[in-house]
C-alpha cells in the first residue's frame, strides 16, 4: 500500500497571544510545529505500513522553514517526505491549497490512501481533506476514529458523528481525515533520528508540479480576508468587591437566583 | 498584491504594528511586505500618508448576476431537522430581505414526511426536496454530487451549511466542485454595502476575527456554528413552495457505504441544552481542583462545561470542551472557574444570559465578557460558595 500523508506547520497553540496595546498576535516566542492532528495521520499510516507493507510518504506546502516537520516525520517512521513550496503559493486558501497539494501527489505517483488531519489548529477550517479528495478523484471519509480492517480494495472505518458513529466502508483509493482518539502517536526513534538528519529532503516548486499559475496562492483564491478585528468586549459587568465572606455571600446570591430562574 | 510607494512612505512603522499577520517590517526606512501578507487591509487603513493601496488582479470573474436566492441545507438525520437548520434559516430571512431574493432550504433524504411543511414554518420560501433510498445515509459521495446537480441547475448566490460533523464533511467537496470559495464556522454573517456576503470568524489561531468574502465567484458558501444564529419563531400558517427534484440514479452511488449507525449512549450529554454550566479551566490546576466544578454544578442542577486546556491536561473528558473546537452553550447562567477567557472558548459561551466569571488575574479577557466579575483565588472562594449553596438548600 502506497500511503502519502498531508501535514502541516502550525503554530503552537499554547503560545499564540493577542498583545492587548498593538491587538496583534504576538508572535515572540511562539513555536512551529506538526499540526496535532496531523501526528495521528503520520502514526496511522505508519502502523498500516507495519500490517500490510508499503511505504508512507509525508508532503507539507509551506515556506522552507516547514522542512522541519518533515524531518520530524522522518524521525517518526515515515520512509519520505516532500516539501511543496515557492512563493507563487503563499498566500492560498482551501482551494487553491488543496489543488497545490493534489498537483504535487499526482506528481509522487499511483498512491492508494491518503490521510490528513481532521483539521488544522491555525486556521480550524477542515476543508482541505475533502478538497484534496475531490481534487485527487478519490472517496473520502472525515473525522476518522479508527480502521477496523482492509478487505482486498476496501477499508474499514468508524467515523465519528453528532450523535454517535458511523461504520463505513471506502473504496481504495482513498482520502481520509483523522481525530486524535485513532491512536497514540510515537516518539522519533534513535534509528530514525539518525535518518532524518542526514535526509535530503526534495522541494518542489510550482514549475515541478505543472501547476496552473491562475489557481496558486492569493490570486487562485476566491476567498479574500477583507477585514482583521479584535473581538468586542462587553463592557457593562459588575466587579464583586468587600472581604471574602462578603464576596461569597453575593456570589452565592447570584448564582442561585440566576440558577433557578429568579 | 499590496503596493508600498516608496516615495510617500514616511517609514513611520505604523503598518509593522498593526499587521495581524507579521507580513510588513520597515528596512531601511521603508516599509517592505512579505509572503505572509493576506491582502486584510489593516496597514492600508493605518497609514496616515496613504503609501499603501491593494491591487487585485482583475481576472474575469463569473457573471454574478446569474446567480440568485439563498439557500440553507436542511440537515436531516435520524428522524431530527438539526436545531442549526432553524437558526440558518433565521438568519437567512434577514439575508433574503436584504438581497430582496427568495429564501429556500434543500432536504436530502430517503422520505421526506412533513419535513418540508416545518421547514416552511420556520422560514423557507420554498423547499427543494430530493426523496431518494440512495441519500437514507448520508455519505459525501451522494449527498456532494446532490447538492452540486442542483447548485448548478438553480444557481443560488448563497449556500449556508451548519458546521455539524456532515455539514463539514460535505460541504467542501461541493464548494471544490463549484470551484468555489467556502468559509468555515462562521459565527456572524451580513450583506454588505456591495452585496456581497460578509463572512466573519474566529481566526489565525488566536484572538482575532477575520472577515471573509468571496467577491468573484458563486455560490458564496459557509458553514455555521450552531447555536449563534437566531431561529425565527415556527409559524405553521407561513405558505411555500415544495419542490420535488431527482437527481440522476448513477450521482446517487457512493463509494463509501454506511454500514451502520450507532448511537451514543452514556456520553449523552447535553451540554448544549443545559440551562446551567459550571465550567473549569487550567486555574483548578490538577484533577482534585476540578472536582470544585463538578461538586458547584451539582449544587445548581448545572453541567459542567471546560476548556481545551482543561481537557487535554486529562481533568475531564472531550464531550465537556466548550468553544470553538468544542460544543457552543447558551444557558441561563455559565460559571467561568479559572479561564483566563480565549476568543476560542468564549466564542462557544458568549451568547449565555448571565456570565459569572472568577479568577485571580484582574486583567484576564474572561471579565470583558462577563456580567459579574470576582477577582481572587479559587481555592478560597469555591469551597465557600459550595458550603454556602449547601447551607441554602437545606
Ligand atoms: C484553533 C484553536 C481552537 C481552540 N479551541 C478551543 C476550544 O474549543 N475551547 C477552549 O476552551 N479552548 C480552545 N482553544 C485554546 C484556547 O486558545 C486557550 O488556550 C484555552 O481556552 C485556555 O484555557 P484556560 O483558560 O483553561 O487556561 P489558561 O489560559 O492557562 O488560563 C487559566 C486562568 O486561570 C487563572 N487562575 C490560575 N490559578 C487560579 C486560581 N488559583 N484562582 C483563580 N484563577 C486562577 C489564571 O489567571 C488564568 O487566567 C483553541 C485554540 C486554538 C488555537
Ligand atoms: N499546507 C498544507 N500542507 C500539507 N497538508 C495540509 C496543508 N494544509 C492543510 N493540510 C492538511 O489538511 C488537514 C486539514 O487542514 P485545514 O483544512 O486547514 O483545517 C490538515 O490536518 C493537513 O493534513
Amino acid at each position: 500500500m502506497r500511503i502519502v500523508v498531508c501535514i502541516k506547520q502550525v503554530p503552537d497553540a499554547k503560545d499564540v497571544r493577542l498583545d492587548p496595546v498593538t491587538n496583534t498576535l504576538s508572535r515572540e516566542g511562539v513555536k512551529s510545529v506538526i499540526n496535532p492532528y496531523d501526528r495521528h495521520a503520520m502514526e496511522e499510516g505508519v502502523r498500516l505500513k507495519e500490517l500490510y507493507g508499503g511505504t508512507v510518504t509525508v508532503v507539507s506546502m509551506g515556506p522552507p522553514q516547514a522542512q522541519a516537520i518533515l524531518r520530524e516525520a522522518i524521525s517518526c517512521g515515515v520512509d519520505d517526505a516532500i516539501l511543496v513550496s515557492d512563493r507563487a503559493f503563499a498566500g492560498a486558501d482551501t482551494l487553491a491549497t488543496t489543488y497545490t497539494l493534489s498537483q504535487a501527489i499526482k506528481k509522487t505517483g499511483e498512491v492508494d490512501l491518503v490521510l490528513c488531519g481532521k483539521q488544522a489548529t491555525d486556521g480550524d477550517t477542515a476543508q482541505v481533506g475533502p478538497g484534496l479528495a475531490v481534487r485527487l478523484g478519490m472517496p473520502y471519509v472525515t473525522c476518522v476514529k479508527k480502521i477496523t480492517g482492509v478487505k482486498g480494495q476496501v477499508l474499514s472505518v468508524e467515523r465519528m458523528m453528532d450523535d454517535g458513529y458511523d461504520e463505513v466502508e471506502v473504496d481504495l483509493p482513498a482520502l481520509l481525515t483523522v481525530v486524535k482518539e485513532i491512536n497514540v502517536p510515537r516518539f522519533p526513534s534513535i534509528r530514525g533520528l539518525r535518518k532524518a538528519k542526514a535526509f535530503d529532503i526534495p522541494s518542489y516548486t510550482a514549475a515541478d508540479i505543472d501547476a496552473d499559475p491562475d489557481q496558486l496562492g492569493l490570486g487562485g483564491s476566491p476567498t479574500w480576508v477583507v477585514k482583521v478585528f479584535p473581538p468586542e468586549a462587553k463592557g457593562d459587568r459588575t466587579m464583586l468587591e468587600g472581604s471574602l465572606d462578603e464576596i461569597v455571600e453575593k456570589l452565592a446570591e447570584i448564582l442561585s437566583d440566576s440558577a433557578h430562574g429568579a | 498584491m499590496l503596493i508600498i510607494d516608496t516615495e510617500a512612505c514616511i517609514g513611520c512603522g505604523l503598518c509593522e504594528d498593526n499587521c495581524p499577520f507579521d507580513a510588513i517590517h520597515v528596512e531601511d526606512g521603508k516599509a517592505v511586505v512579505n509572503d505572509s501578507c493576506t491582502l486584510c487591509g489593516t496597514c492600508v487603513d493605518h497609514c496616515e500618508v496613504e503609501a499603501l493601496s491593494i491591487a487585485r488582479d482583475e481576472k474575469e470573474g463569473i457573471d454574478l448576476a446569474a446567480w440568485s436566492g439563498i439557500w440553507v441545507y436542511a440537515e436531516y438525520r435520524n428522524g431530527k431537522v438539526a436545531q442549526v437548520t432553524n437558526e440558518l434559516l433565521g438568519v437567512g430571512t434577514d439575508l433574503a430581505a436584504q438581497r430582496g431574493v427568495e429564501l429556500a432550504a434543500v432536504l436530502l433524504c430517503g422520505e421526506a414526511g412533513d419535513i418540508p411543511q416545518q421547514l416552511i414554518a420556520a422560514g423557507a420560501h420554498k423547499v427543494y426536496v430530493v426523496e431518494d433510498p440512495a441519500l437514507t445515509n448520508f455519505t459525501d459521495d451522494s449527498y456532494g454530487n446532490a447538492m452540486e446537480d442542483l447548485a448548478n441547475k438553480y444557481k443560488p448566490e448563497v449556500i449556508l451549511a451548519g458546521a455539524t460533523a456532515i455539514g463539514r464533511s460535505f460541504i467542501p467537496r461541493v464548494a471544490t466542485s463549484l470551484k468555489t470559495g467556502l468559509t468555515a464556522d462562521c459565527t456572524d454573517l451580513a450583506i454588505g454595502e456591495d452585496g456581497h456576503l460578509h463572512q466573519t470568524r474566529p481566526a489565525f489561531g488566536g484572538n482575532i476575527m477575520a472577515t471573509i468574502m468571496c467577491p468573484k465567484h458563486r455560490p458564496q458558501m459557509s458553514t455555521v456554528r450552531p447555536m449563534v444564529m437566531k431561529a425565527n419563531i415556527p409559524d405553521a400558517n407561513r405558505q411555500g413552495e415544495v419542490i420535488s427534484e431527482a437527481i440522476a440514479p448513477e450521482r446517487l452511488k457512493s463509494r463509501a457505504r454506511v454500514v451502520r449507525s450507532v448511537l451514543s449512549e452514556g456520553e449523552q450529554l447535553n451540554l448544549s441544552e443545559a440551562d446551567v454550566v459550571v465550567s473549569g479551566g487550567r486555574g483548578l490546576d490538577n484533577p482534585e481542583g476540578f472536582k470544585l466544578v463538578e461538586e458547584l454544578a451539582s449544587l445548581l442542577d448545572g453541567a459542567v462545561g471546560a476548556t481545551r486546556a482543561a481537557v487535554d491536561s486529562g481533568w475531564i473528558g472531550y464531550p465537556h470542551q466548550v468553544g470553538q473546537t468544542g460544543k457552543t452553550v447558551a444557558s441561563k447562567l455559565y460559571v467561568a472557574c479559572g479561564i483566563s477567557g480565549a476568543i476560542q472558548h468564549v466564542i462557544g459561551m458568549k451568547s449565555s444570559e448571565t456570565i459569572v466569571a472568577i479568577n485571580r488575574d484582574p486583567k484576564a479577557a474572561i471579565f470583558d465578557v462577563a456580567d459579574y466579575g470576582v477577582v481572587g483565588d479559587l481555592f478560597e472562594i469555591l469551597p465557600r460558595v459550595i458550603e454556602k449553596l449547601k447551607e441554602r438548600r437545606s
